[in-house]
């Protein structure tokens, strides 16, 4: 066992494959020498060279083109975007391309890509550097959607990501870089589409993506000094979403909060809430509730940021509200 | 540049073949037999079939919503095309693309594409590829004049460019993004001007001359081949049709459409052929007739093939996961 920050086990996941693999490489903004805007692939251009660990210029719809046309071919390429907020400059590529070419082609190609998102808001980047745009992604069918929330589980989910012969989007929260885990580099890879309870209780299933999920867990542990216990459940891919199991949390539970940093509107937070009323409205003894952020571009001031983040105490008051 | 007799008398075959598949085309639509939107290549046979005939088997191509031409080049089977024209099981794409999204893997077809502009920076993938794996392959990115004014062709000529990717762009300037006119929606009379921005040779060739496009081609193959980068190919061409079947076009004025007429490039090869004495009347009659024969059986395979089954909605999304069938 090593401990490793998230950080370096998203690296570790990417250099192991590289080991394996020589069809697999990562290009992105700065990726090369400059080791990544956030340090993610910080030496790995010494070890593997310019070659396969290449800079591109900022041209983020080339990026992602340039991913599904090496992946059409026989590569295994990893895609950096920035920051998940410059997808937008590439979403043609990533939607009207990657996620339907397969069917579209009747199955006959296979487009095995990983593109990596660092997202999130808390660092006063502002509406432009900060979003969680994970339903935009989810809502097209043909994309994989993998949301972790811990090293061991970024490592793991990596490793089954660049495995995957489909596009795979890989949500990396910024302010998770930094947390530290114990995990053991020779594990075996975590499939994609089976979701990890966080912490077992009885009394309310609190489903949270991301960064949301600590929050979460802060949230229960406030909440079990009152006499609840919240099961975190975290989902790790929002598509495959392993439904199977968010339904067994809640024929024990019987109630659901859901906790995204999204904006509420449009959310996959909406998704879930969806998914459990159609299908498991008979596990409930109470309406599903919805902890976001607020319906707002991403204010600057850290004083209005942290207002338009959801937090343990938003979790606390909601789930408090619901008994 | 020598050119067999047979590779001439095969290049004459590829154009009449497109053409005679897109009126085919062009009929079954207005009969209703062919759903959907229908972009027809008639009066640009000679860029596909030119540049198509220098590659090889393994190279890449990247199409456009316009695309039977290119497909019918590089080799792509008609009646598999024929069949996903008509929605069938048995087409190309087991009826779930259609005319703009026919892709032959095994060809290197990296499809038709229903976004203009979108397959630029798939061929610069495709040319990284070939270039990382050490292949010889080449990649040809196909795109008309509309498409030089997306941020896309400009971000993959800058890509192929400093890096050196072994990636032909081939413009088919046909003066028209769908009604616009070229000289109004950029204001440059030559698409290959744009290649001095990404220090790339920009060539520009007459699209309705199969011989000249060939060689502008080769050229840039060997080019890429040798590790020298790309090259914009600009060649000038004439759309026939409207846009889409269906659209009259009258925005084109009549001076325009005669003086085109006249630089048709099917006549204008078969005046070649015999010209030259590569081929007599006779004899080119029998490649039509077998031409005709052909395209009758690819559309009797797909009038009879069978619809796809409802079930197979849900198939080909994923190499992995099926979703549900409502």
């Amino acid at each position: 066992m090593k401990t490793m920050t998230m950080m370096e086990a998203i690296k570790e996941a990417m250099s192991k494959k590289m080991r394996e693999d020589p069809n697999v490489l990562v290009f992105g903004e700065d990726v090369g020498a400059f080791g990544g805007c956030f340090g993610v692939t910080a030496g790995m251009f010494d070890e593997f060279g310019e070659e396969r660990v290449r800079d591109t210029p900022i041209s983020e719809g080339a990026i992602v083109g340039c991913a599904v046309g090496a992946a059409a071919t026989g590569l295994r390429p990893i895609a950096e975007l920035m920051f998940m907020d410059f997808l937008t400059v590439g979403m043609d590529q990533l939607v009207n391309q990657a996620a339907k070419m397969r069917y579209m082609f009747g199955g006959k190609i296979k487009l095995p890509m990983v593109v990596r998102l660092p997202l999130g808001a808390g660092i006063s980047a502002a509406a432009q550097h900060s979003q969680s745009l994970e339903a935009w992604i989810t809502h097209a069918p043909g994309l994989k959607v993998v949301y972790p929330s811990t090293a061991r589980d970024a490592y793991g989910l990596l490793l089954k990501s660049i495995e995957d012969d489909n596009p795979v989007m890989f949500l990396e929260h910024k302010l998770l870089y930094g947390f530290e885990d114990e995990l053991d580099e020779n594990m075996d890879p975590i499939e994609l589409g089976v979701a990890d309870i966080k912490r077992e209780g009885d009394d309310i299933t609190i489903v949270a993506t991301g960064k949301m999920v600590h929050e979460a867990l802060a949230a229960a542990k406030t909440l079990s000094d009152e006499g609840i216990e919240a099961e975190v459940f975290d989902p790790r891919t929002l598509f495959p979403f392993d439904k199977e199991a968010l339904f067994k949390s809640l024929e024990k539970t019987n109630m659901a909060l859901i906790v995204t940093e999204e904006n509420k509107r449009g959310s996959f937070a909406g998704e879930i809430a969806a998914m459990i009323v159609e299908d498991g409205f008979d596990y409930l003894d109470a309406p599903v509730k919805r902890v976001c952020a607020m319906d707002t571009p991403i204010p600057f001031s850290p004083v209005l940021e942290k207002y338009y983040l959801p937090d343990a105490d938003d979790i606390v008051t909601a789930v408090k509200g619901m008994f | 540049m020598e050119l067999t007799k047979g590779k001439i008398v095969d290049m004459y075959r590829t154009m009449k073949l497109i053409r005679d598949f897109e009126a085919n085309a062009s009929r079954l639509f207005a009969e209703g037999k062919i759903p959907g939107f229908v972009h027809l290549y008639i009066g640009e046979e000679a860029i596909a079939t030119g540049v198509c005939a220098g590659l090889n088997d393994d190279d890449y191509i990247t199409s456009t919503h316009r695309g039977h031409g290119h497909i019918i080049a590089k080799g792509g089977d008609i009646k598999y095309m024929m069949a996903e024209l008509y929605g069938k099981a048995t087409g190309y794409c087991k009826g779930k693309g259609g005319s703009m999204h026919i892709a032959d893997a095994n060809k290197g077809i990296l499809g038709a594409n229903g976004i203009v502009g979108a397959g630029h920076n798939i061929a610069v993938g495709a040319g990284l590829s070939a270039k990382y794996r050490g292949t010889d392959q080449v990649c040809v990115c196909f795109f008309g004049d509309g498409s030089t004014n997306q941020g896309t062709f400009h971000e993959a000529m800058n890509l192929a460019s400093i890096w050196k990717l072994p990636v032909i762009f081939v413009c088919e300037n046909n003066l028209y993004g769908i009604s616009m006119h070229q000289s109004k929606h950029q204001a440059i009379q030559d698409v290959a001007d744009r290649a001095v921005a990404y220090n790339v040779p920009g060539v520009i060739v007459d699209g309705n001359d199969v011989f000249a496009v060939y060689e502008a081609a080769t050229e840039a193959v060997v080019r890429a081949r040798a590790g020298q980068g790309p090259t914009l190919i600009e060649c000038k061409t004439y759309r026939h049709q409207g846009h889409f079947e269906g659209d009259p076009a009258i925005y084109k004025s009549s001076d325009e459409v005669s003086e085109w007429m006249a630089k048709d490039p099917i006549p204008r090869m078969v005046s070649y052929l015999l010209d030259s004495d590569i081929l007599t009347e006779k004899e080119i009659e029998g490649i039509d007739e077998e031409i005709s024969k052909e395209l009758e059986e690819a559309i009797k395979f797909a009038e009879e093939s069978p619809l796809p089954s409802l079930e197979s909605i849900v198939e080909d999304i994923y190499t992995d996961i099926v979703e549900e069938v409502r």
